[in-house]
């Protein structure tokens, strides 16, 4: 039993900043007359995926995981609770902590407009742009997690997430076994942006140093 | 040419203010890098060296602390996108009346996209 696969859609139109605009429209006339190759200039960007700004997003679910009393705070209300480890996000925002448990894994969908909170979450993945992604997400969210290399027990609910204008959502991904007494800087090496868009998991000990 | 990581550090080495780390630059926002990796493309396919971009980004800068740019670094990548637009014109890539056209079609494709699709150029966006 894989529990049925919830999916919230928002009819809001998309947004882009004034200045994100005037990057599409060069990668446009330069893709068009072929001076850039939007495929390696995402492969490029993809390597700054931790260069990209503050990734406060990993602070807060180490903290979530040290400090019960934080965890229920960002259950409960996650614009506040972000808004302790230093990130204010855009007036209007309202940030969702969705938390994975044996039970339930949360994978959220949309990164396509301004609305990806990126100094949470750190650089959006590419391949999130692709419509085939997005739409097998919402019909076949195990496949893809299989894809990314991530099974779950049969019975573990799997919930997709379509942020909305006003909502965006952070996964706080499940801690991993082994890591009883760790520090909250060191458990933030732990969490990858992938983790926190139900992606991937958090990684194991073993895979840090 | 190669767009890769080892050519980034070298133009973040050769263009003077380029925000860094060991490893090669960093950025504030996701826009920023794609304003980098797109003038990356562009010396690589020999549009302009970094010695030109350079001096093309100093004078982008200088115009706009003569209109009151505060200059406290944040502004870095928007002078560089300036840059950017101002040198493809300048070589003939493109023009500028290209660039605003194109500009307001990906206005005009947002507006009608709704939340959460994937937002793509059709040839009616050029027509508003």
């Amino acid at each position: 039993m894989s529990g049925h696969d919830h999916h919230h859609h928002d009819h809001d139109h998309s947004e882009l900043s004034e200045t994100e605009l005037r990057v599409r429209a060069l990668e446009t006339v330069l893709t068009e007359k072929g001076y850039v190759d939007p495929k390696a200039l995402d492969l490029l960007i993809e390597t700054y995926e931790k260069k990209v700004g503050p990734r406060n997003g990993a602070r807060v679910v180490a903290k979530a995981w040290a400090d019960p009393a934080y965890r229920a705070r960002l259950l409960k209300d996650g614009t506040p609770a972000i808004a302790e480890v230093g990130y204010a996000g855009r007036q209007g925002e309202h940030i969702v902590a969705l938390e994975n448990t044996r039970q339930r894994h949360n994978m959220v969908v949309c990164t396509l407009c301004s609305c990806y909170p990126w100094p949470v979450l750190g650089l959006p993945p590419v391949w999130y742009k692709s419509a085939p992604y997005r739409s097998r997400a919402v019909s076949d969210p195990r496949g893809v997690l299989a894809d990314f290399g991530v099974s779950l027990p049969k019975d573990t609910e799997i919930r997709v997430w379509d942020s909305t204008a006003e909502i965006r959502y952070l996964v706080l991904p499940m801690r991993p076994t082994g890591t009883e007494g760790w520090s909250e800087e060191k458990l933030a090496d732990l969490v990858t942006r992938d983790s926190m868009i139900g992606t991937g998991l958090a990684k194991n000990p073993g895979e840090v140093k | 040419m190669p767009l890769d990581p080892r050519s980034a550090l070298r133009a973040a080495i050769s263009v003077p203010g380029v925000p860094r780390d060991a490893d090669g630059p960093v950025f504030r926002e996701p826009w920023e890098a794609q304003a980098f990796a797109m003038a990356l493309a562009l010396h690589e396919r020999g549009v302009f060296t970094w010695t030109e971009w350079a001096s093309a980004l100093a004078a982008e800068i200088k115009r706009a602390q003569a209109a009151g740019d505060p200059d406290t670094g944040e502004t870095y990548y928007r002078h560089w996108l300036s840059t950017l637009e101002r040198l493809v014109a300048d070589k003939g890539v493109t023009t500028t009346d290209t660039l605003i056209r194109y500009r307001d079609a990906w206005d005009h494709a947002c507006d009608r996209t709704p939340h959460g699709q994937p937002i793509g150029l059709t040839p009616a966006d050029f027509s508003h």
